[in-house]
């Protein structure tokens, strides 16, 4: 599928020119801003970017300011993928017409809010329509941009403003939406997850979401250190141990067939090192009170809940679970 | 924030406008919150997240905003006292969902914190432009309420009076505050709550075999009967007799409805609005304003008296409905009208169709910056 030439090595990825530049107003440790980075060096040839309202919106084009090196549009809150749809027709109207004879990719930009919430419906319409685009996911897990507000991305038993913990309240009461496998559901040519932590695999799996021929969805995991409350320097191990935890496992469904990523493949074949949540939770503030004895059930809850979502994969994948 | 189980909290407070609309909302009998993060509004959300559960009520975030409202009217219907709160792009999506509101006669407040528009505009910088699409948004011939609080104690108050005003009328009502009114931090006294006047809306006296939904009282607002309470009707977006059916042919049944809806809002004008009158008695330049703008306009007419201009203020509470007919008694004897607001000039409309003959100027302005008092004081001695 990947364009043999292509081999995403540290030395190509260098020579690559950069598309989103530094000098954006992330802040440090910012996730999202690594994967931003990271997908634009996989793109293959004239990129157009939109963008929905959120965290990456704002950062990057402080006006006069844009660290964008393609055309780039900043869309509302809820359609950056219908955005993306007006987009590749008038660029296939052009094409038909003659106008336009290089190909242009097309790339939706959007957070876990612009996605799981309020842009689903615009995504899932691009999806059904076929329209031949990229959608990046940068899933920081809760709507950052306005001050920390739960999303359907936000995990279970995560403190956010509008999950406060507390006395009364033990964080988010739900789990996080499925939504990759929603996308999965929607027989499109390509979906994956990725993570800031796995750079290559980031870079091929943006690669091939290009490639492909009709909509294809990228999930990337990127922390925030300001909504997960955690020293900026640990942003890429935390992106690292989420996959090493299966909170976050990695894999890819090419025309709806799921094939787990090297990465969690390993896991897969030696499931004695998965490691235990715990670890990757007490490393975050947002999840403190499940420390507390008060909650400290939660985090069972966790565990058995990535339990049963790796168990689900793994069978998705055609790998029995070792007992 | 103090931990407490009161839905009162009665005492001297330091809140910022938006933490009081909350505390506002709670006194009045609020008990769901159906909310969506937006700057500058994003603070309600918060606040009712933590506090709703301290008092038995819920609050549920929403996939968007869309959603929050019809969250929002299906509480109401379900027989509590429902709000949510937002900015201008999560307004503009609401607007549905408040046709479906004022159609179903479901009693609801929208707290729309206006930021710079259009679109995204300028999420954190304060604007009176909402005021228009507050009164027009939604489509079809329709009256809301709306108020302008201009104070952080107003934005108790005020929320307050919104639920009193919608569970009154069983129309949705919106307080349209300006950013930074929903972000200035002021004194607050919040009275016992055996001070505080609350209203609760009608409920229907006969037994259920005789209640037709819609069939109005004298003041034209029918009586509600909520979800569970053992009335057995159809609530619809669609045009509707007094029993709740379909009516989607039918003249006389569009026409009565619909002037209905507008009359019950228009008939009572006059318990409704609500202005603060400051030296109009003998006032040459009369400046009308609201909200933020309305502060700078005190300043202005004080200080324009002391420099022997005979200056006076008339200060909008109620927006909508619209206080034609005061405007036009006060344009009778003025000379002069000035109307300050953060936008290219909406309510200055309404206020140019009252005052008919005599000249109305607007003094526009965009931006970060509120009025300042001198440029309003400029404006007088330029009439």
């Amino acid at each position: 599928m990947v364009n043999p030439a292509w081999k995403f090595t540290a030395a190509e990825i260098a020579e690559k020119p950069e598309l989103f530049t530094s000098g954006h107003r992330a802040c440090a440790g910012c996730g999202p801003a690594i994967a931003l980075r990271l997908v634009m060096k996989a793109t293959r040839g004239p990129t157009i970017a939109t963008n929905a309202t959120g965290c990456m919106e704002v950062v990057s084009t402080i006006y006069p300011y844009t660290a964008w090196k393609v055309p780039w549009i900043h869309t509302a809150f809820e359609n950056a993928a219908a955005n993306a749809s007006g987009i590749e027709a008038a660029l296939n109207a052009m094409r038909r017409k003659g106008k336009l004879q290089t190909h242009v990719d097309v790339i939706a930009f959007a957070g876990d809010g612009g996605t799981f919430d309020i842009g689903l419906q615009a995504l899932s319409g691009a999806a059904e329509r076929g329209h031949d685009f990229l959608y990046v996911l940068y899933d920081n897990e809760a709507y950052m941009n306005t001050g920390i507000q739960r999303s359907g991305g936000t995990p279970y038993g995560a403190s956010t403003t509008t999950s406060p913990a507390g006395d009364l309240i033990p964080g988010k009461t739900q789990f996080k939406k499925p939504i990759a496998d929603i996308m999965v559901a929607h027989d499109i040519p390509y979906v994956a997850t990725a993570s800031i932590a796995y750079w290559q695999d980031l870079l091929i799996k943006a690669r091939k979401g290009l490639e492909a021929e009709g909509p294809a969805f990228l999930h990337v995991f990127a922390p925030c250190p300001r909504g997960w409350r955690y020293d900026t320097s640990k942003t890429v191990e935390l992106a690292r141990l989420a996959v090493e935890t299966c909170t976050f496992p990695l894999w890819e469904a090419v025309d709806s067939e799921y094939i787990l990523s090297p990465q969690s493949k390993i896991i897969a074949l030696k499931p004695e090192t998965k490691k235990p949540v715990r670890e990757y939770l007490k490393m975050q503030r947002r999840f403190s009170h499940l420390f507390k004895p008060r909650y400290g059930h939660m985090i069972d809850d966790v565990q058995r809940s990535i339990d049963k979502r790796w168990n689900k994969l793994l069978k998705k994948c055609n790998i029995l679970p070792r007992e | 924030m103090a931990k407490n189980n009161k839905a009162v909290l009665t005492g001297t407070h330091f809140l910022s406008g938006d933490l009081a609309c909350a505390e506002g909302a709670l006194a009045a009998g609020c008990r769901f919150f159906g909310g969506y993060p937006i700057t500058p509004a994003t603070e309600i959300a918060e606040r009712m997240a933590r506090r709703l559960p301290q008092i038995g009520g819920i609050y549920i975030q929403m996939e968007d905003e869309i959603a929050s409202i019809a969250a929002v009217i299906g509480a109401s219907y379900a027989g509590k006292k429902a709000m949510t709160a937002t900015s201008g792009p999560g307004f503009s999506l609401m607007q549905e969902n408040i046709g479906l509101a004022v159609m179903t006669e479901a009693p609801l407040v929208i707290v729309d914190i206006m930021r710079g528009g259009p679109s995204t505009g300028q999420p954190t910088m304060p604007g009176q432009q909402d005021v228009m699409q507050a009164k027009w948004g939604s489509h079809g011939d329709y009256e809301i309420i709306a108020l302008a609080p201009s104070s952080v104690q107003e934005m108790f108050d005020l929320t307050i009076e919104c639920f009193n005003l919608a569970e009154t009328f069983r129309v949705p009502v919106m307080l349209l505050a300006d950013e930074i009114i929903g972000h200035m931090w002021e004194r607050v006294e919040i009275p016992p709550s055996n001070e505080i006047t609350i209203i609760n809306r009608k409920k229907p006296v006969v037994p259920p075999r005789e209640y037709h939904p819609f069939q109005p009282d004298d003041d034209l607002v029918p009586p509600m009967a909520c979800f569970g309470e053992g009335y057995r009707f159809h609530a619809t977006g669609l045009t509707h007799d007094e029993k709740g059916a379909p009516k989607t042919v039918s003249i006389p049944e569009q026409t009565k409805l619909v002037k209905r809806l507008c009359g019950k809002i228009r008939t009572n004008t006059d318990t409704i609005i609500q202005v603060k009158e400051v030296t109009l008695e003998d006032a040459d330049v009369v400046v009308v304003a609201y909200g933020i703008a309305s502060r700078a306009a005190l300043s202005a007419v004080r200080k324009a008296r002391t420099q022997g201009i005979k200056a006076g203020l008339l200060r909008l509470i109620t927006i909508w409905p619209f206080p034609e007919k005061l405007v036009a008694q006060i344009a009778e004897q003025a000379k002069a009208i000035i109307v300050p607001e953060m936008n290219c000039g909406q309510l200055v409309r309404e206020v140019e169709r009252a005052a008919k003959t005599t000249p109305v100027s607007l003094l526009s302005k965009l931006g970060e910056e509120p009025h300042r008092p001198s440029e309003i004081v400029e404006a007088m001695r330029r009439m």
